[in-house]
């Protein structure tokens, strides 16, 4: 098969503008910000003609290529993408120049090695969603680490050290096991190659539910699945904001998409057998997010449980097993990361300005910054899933494919979520309200500057994808569809759409 | 018995290590014109002798050799692929060990030509190891490895600890080697021979008296265990690591470690298949008691060499779980080339933790503690980048070369699991335990990064350039494994005649 071309070039433009990063001396710090603004860029619109080719009907991988790499073990350098991961790799092109953008007055210490992890940041995640070769993902999995536990070790807030080396550590043991099922895999399917496991591979049960776990936990750990989340508010909160943003943009759907790409296809009836049991974490995650996001009094950890919530109707989502349910399972994924991602860049744009994030230090913003709040709301709102925004897409389509699901097995799990639609209503209104109206008493909020040029350029791409998705969604279901269908195909006896 | 003649001593063969042996022989004659002042010029020396070997080397690894082991000394050493790959790796070790020296004897005050004079004898003694035949050889070529070995470690001699360090590798490595002989000599009393390939012939066969000859392996394996730092012949490690100048420890922990295991590959899988359902479960069980211990005893350790001491014993634990799996005779060329592969990796990455080491290390020996590392991460980031490459590469993360070698070994051993189940509990241990090296492996990083200090190390120009070459074989072997992998594989383990 054919060297995969275009997407190692996609691969190769972040790297590259890693490497001159690496290469310029630290004193040219505008420079390296214009580089790596400029490499992100690049990267996103190269990215773009990845839509070039029309998806096949058959949900066939695109852009696929296989060339040798480690032969006598059967590792091959393979890439690909479909339906499913398309999305989430324009979404990693998307946050990335976004992120870095962001950044750019916030941080001024070592300014070389920021931008230049945030490159290799971006490299190891698209390398995630586009690898077809098990020793390849596994790679790309773990490597996301390294940049990211420097991001928030060095350039974090007060407990940086803390949470960086937890993020680390939670997420290595998780992957752990996973690579002892890549190696079980590979040794028995006679490849690492993963669509020939896909097709080729039958696996006993027993075998496979334990395969199942090993691989949902490092996912599950991820997502984050109740009740392995706890790393999550720590390292949400103390990363620098443009850590943040990739974190809950990118990084998290790394999880949900290993989920959708190697559980279900690889462990067909270990999914459908596990799937109520995940259901059930998924609904206790959205109820427990949502709730836990109420109480707190620090902004950013408020929208980093929000994220908890969330991801617990993708999980839903993608354990519905039926069509509708994965499809709005992925879009939530790109949903959660333009609306989370939003979030925190505003949450963010504030702590720039008044360094601090407790939501009694603000009040009555939306009168001193007005631009500032009229985007905030509108992102706040798609976070809540308001009708017309792109977060109603995806949490409609999710509770309509988990409704009636076999594999659910019963209508609560769509009740109980649904009410964690209403309280995440609760708790970001009572965000808004606590940050944004109310009497502008606090002096220090009386002088507040307004959004400049660059802030709003760093939110117009997300406002052109709320509202996009959320008024026109069906171009971004066609580019789903035949890949969803094709994989639920291959799990035996699926049931509605 | 035949007597020898000129053919089959066939010096030819064995012209790399008599290059070697003739040149040290030269370099200490030489050695006592050079006036004390102007030691380096016996480095020199030296560094020239290893490159004329290693051109030797080449020239019959490309012309001599291809496929067809010859054999020397009438029968008593072999020369095939795989005694030519050690061989690169010692030259590589020795090579690395004189940069090292280079600088650093002086500094503290122990400039004396005899050290690279000793360096040259060990090495030709670990070259001889790797070509044995015959057990007597194995012995002979232990002696001549380990008492240069001994004499180096006491070479920081006014300071108490090199000398304990000296007295108790001697004391210890004596009474392994007598264990050596003796298990030689049960061997011999129950096989008749000595030589591997005789010795083969009568354990399948019909040797007098079979429970003799497993006797003397035992002891045998006790000897090359405690070469090796296996657990329960650990002990020596630590104190012998952290007293002997660094240098020395470095070269140590790499070459005397490739020369025990050398010895352990050909005699167990050549020597004693027939049996190897037995050491294969004697063999699995240290190496799991081994990576283990050393782990979980290095997580305690405040100084870096005693670190890196445990590190090694643990590493010598993951390459018995390559050899444990070259019990099963389908799986043992593909174990027995990670075995190769994982040593050549261990030798980069060990080499150039050693490296850093030397440059944090003050003149008088102390500044060996992992705080002393404490602010180099802003005061030298080219140093604390490269070491982070290593402590990364020693964790076994993507995409270094420890990540390939261990994968390798990994997959061997579940190869190998189907014929022992003991083997999937060692590669879940083995896995486990790396997610607990990473804790202290970490902890370096961390305390380069993230905590002040001085961060004072000393670089000089042969020791940098050994340090690059080092970091970039790292990383390079982990991308691209393959052409080196492929080597490893050809090396193919035959005893000759």
């Amino acid at each position: 098969m054919a060297f995969p071309t275009f997407l190692t070039v996609i691969l190769a433009l972040p790297l590259a503008g890693f490497a001159i990063v690496a290469l310029t001396p630290r004193r040219f710090e505008e420079f390296i910000k214009w580089i790596a603004v400029f490499f992100s860029a690049v990267t996103f619109v190269v990215s773009l003609g990845l839509l070039a080719q029309p998806f096949a009907q058959n949900g066939g991988l695109l852009w696929l290529g296989k060339a040798e790499w480690i032969p006598s073990a059967n590792i091959s350098y393979a890439l690909g993408v479909d339906g499913v991961s398309i999305l989430l790799v324009l979404l990693t092109t998307l946050l990335s120049p976004i992120a870095i953008l962001s950044s750019w007055t916030n941080i001024t210490e070592r300014v070389k090695e920021y931008y230049a992890f945030m490159m290799l940041l971006e490299v190891g995640m698209i390398g995630v969603f586009v690898s077809l070769d098990l020793f390849l993902f596994y790679i790309f999995w773990e490597f996301t680490l390294v940049p990211m536990y420097f991001l928030i070790g060095i350039w974090g807030g007060p407990r940086r050290q803390y949470a960086a080396i937890k993020f680390f550590l939670y997420t290595m043991a998780g992957s752990i096991l996973m690579l002892l099922a890549i190696l079980w895999l590979g040794i028995n399917g006679g490849t690492f190659y993963l669509p020939d496991l896909i097709a080729n591979l039958t696996i006993p049960i027993e075998t496979q539910r334990i395969l199942f776990l090993a691989f949902a936990l490092a996912f599950a750990i991820k997502v984050p699945l109740w009740p392995l989340h706890s790393w999550l508010p720590d390292a949400h909160v103390e990363a620098p904001t443009a850590g943040s943003v990739i974190l809950a943009g990118v990084l998290l759907k790394m999880g949900t998409y290993g989920f959708v790409r190697f559980n279900l296809p690889l462990f067909p009836e270990a999914s459908r057998e596990f799937a109520p049991w995940i259901g059930g974490l998924a609904v206790i995650g959205i109820i427990y997010g949502a709730w836990v996001s109420f109480a707190q009094t620090d902004v950013k950890k408020l929208v980093a449980y929000s994220s908890v919530s969330h991801l617990g109707f993708v999980m839903l989502g993608i354990f519905s097993f039926s069509s509708i349910g994965i499809q709005g399972a992925i879009l939530q994924m790109v949903n959660h990361g333009i609306s989370t991602g939003g979030l925190f860049l505003i949450v963010g744009m504030l702590y720039e300005r008044r360094h601090t994030r407790e939501l009694d230090q603000f009040g009555g913003i939306w009168k001193v910054m007005p631009i500032y709040g009229a985007l905030s709301l509108i992102i706040a709102l798609s976070s809540m899933g308001l009708p017309g925004l792109n977060g109603f897409v995806g949490e409609f389509t999710i509770l309509m494919g988990s409704f009636n699901s076999p594999e659910l097995g019963s209508v609560w799990f769509t009740i109980l979520s649904t009410l964690g639609v209403i309280m995440a209503a609760v708790y970001l209104l009572w965000m808004f309200q606590k940050v944004y109206l109310g009497p502008l008493d606090k002096d220090e909020n009386k002088k507040l500057a307004d959004v400049n040029v660059r802030e709003v350029i760093t939110l117009i791409p997300l406002l052109v994808f709320i509202f996009w998705i959320g008024l026109f969604p069906d171009v971004f279901f066609k580019l789903m569809e035949p890949s969803v269908q094709a994989l639920l195909q291959n799990i035996p006896a699926v049931a509605m759409k | 018995m035949t007597l020898p003649t000129l053919e089959t001593i066939n010096l030819l063969a064995v012209m790399p290590v008599l290059t070697l042996v003739g040149w040290g022989c030269l370099v200490l004659v030489f050695d006592l014109f050079i006036p004390a002042t102007r030691k380096y010029w016996t480095a020199w020396l030296t560094v020239l002798g290893l490159g004329l070997t290693a051109i030797v080397l080449a020239v019959q690894a490309m012309a001599f050799l291809p496929g067809h082991p010859q054999s020397a000394f009438n029968g008593m050493l072999t020369v095939d692929g795989f005694a030519l790959f050690l061989q690169a790796i010692f030259l590589l070790a020795a090579f690395v060990g004189v940069l090292m020296a280079l600088n650093y004897l002086p500094r503290r005050g122990i400039e004396r030509g005899e050290y690279y004079t000793l360096l040259i004898f060990t090495t030709t003694g670990m070259m001889f190891m790797s070509m044995a035949a015959d057990l007597v050889v194995v012995f002979l070529s232990l002696e001549l490895l380990s008492i240069p070995l001994y004499i180096l470690s006491g070479f920081a001699r006014p300071r108490v600890d090199s000398e304990e360090s000296a007295m108790k590798y001697f004391l210890l490595g004596a009474f392994a080697s007598g264990f050596l002989v003796y298990g030689i000599a049960l061997v011999y009393g129950g096989t008749q021979t000595t030589a591997l390939s005789g010795v083969v012939k009568a354990i399948s066969g019909s040797a007098p008296n079979l429970p003799l000859a497993i006797i003397g392996l035992g002891l045998i394996l006790v000897g090359l265990c405690f070469k090796v730092a296996a657990v329960p012949f650990h002990m020596w490690t630590p104190d012998v690591y952290q007293g002997a100048p660094t240098p020395v420890t470095a070269f140590m922990s790499v070459g005397a470690k490739a020369g025990g295991f050398a010895a352990m590959l050909r005699v167990l899988v050549a020597a004693f298949p027939a049996i190897s359902g037995e050491w294969g479960a004697l063999i699995a069980v240290i190496a799991l008691l081994t990576m283990i211990v050393g782990n979980f005893v290095a997580i305690s350790q405040t100084d870096i060499k005693r670190m890196l001491a445990y590190s090694s014993i643990a590493h010598a634990g993951y390459i018995l779980v390559a050899l444990a799996a070259a019990a099963d005779p389908k799986v043992a060329p593909f174990a027995v080339s990670a075995a190769l592969f994982y040593l050549l990796t261990y030798t980069f990455t060990n080499l150039g933790a050693f490296a850093l080491v030397i440059a944090v290390e003050k003149d008088d020996g102390t500044g060996t503690l992992i705080d002393d590392f404490a602010g180099l991460g802003k005061a030298k980031p080219m140093m604390a980048a490269a070491m982070a490459v290593f402590m990364l590469s020693l964790v076994g993360f993507p995409p270094t070369a420890g990540m390939v070698g261990k994968w390798f070994v990994f997959q061997a051993a579940i190869q190998a699991s189907n014929t022992n189940v003991l083997l999937l509990i060692v590669t879940i241990v083995g896995i486990l335990t790396s997610v607990v090296s990473a804790f202290y492996y970490m902890r370096v990083i961390v305390v380069m990064y993230f905590r002040d200090g001085a961060g004072n190390a000393v670089m000089r120009p042969p020791l940098a350039a050994a340090t690059a070459a080092m970091a970039i074989g790292t990383l390079a072997l982990g991308v691209i494994p393959a052409p080196i992998f492929q080597m490893a594989q050809q090396a193919l383990l035959k005893i000759a005649g």
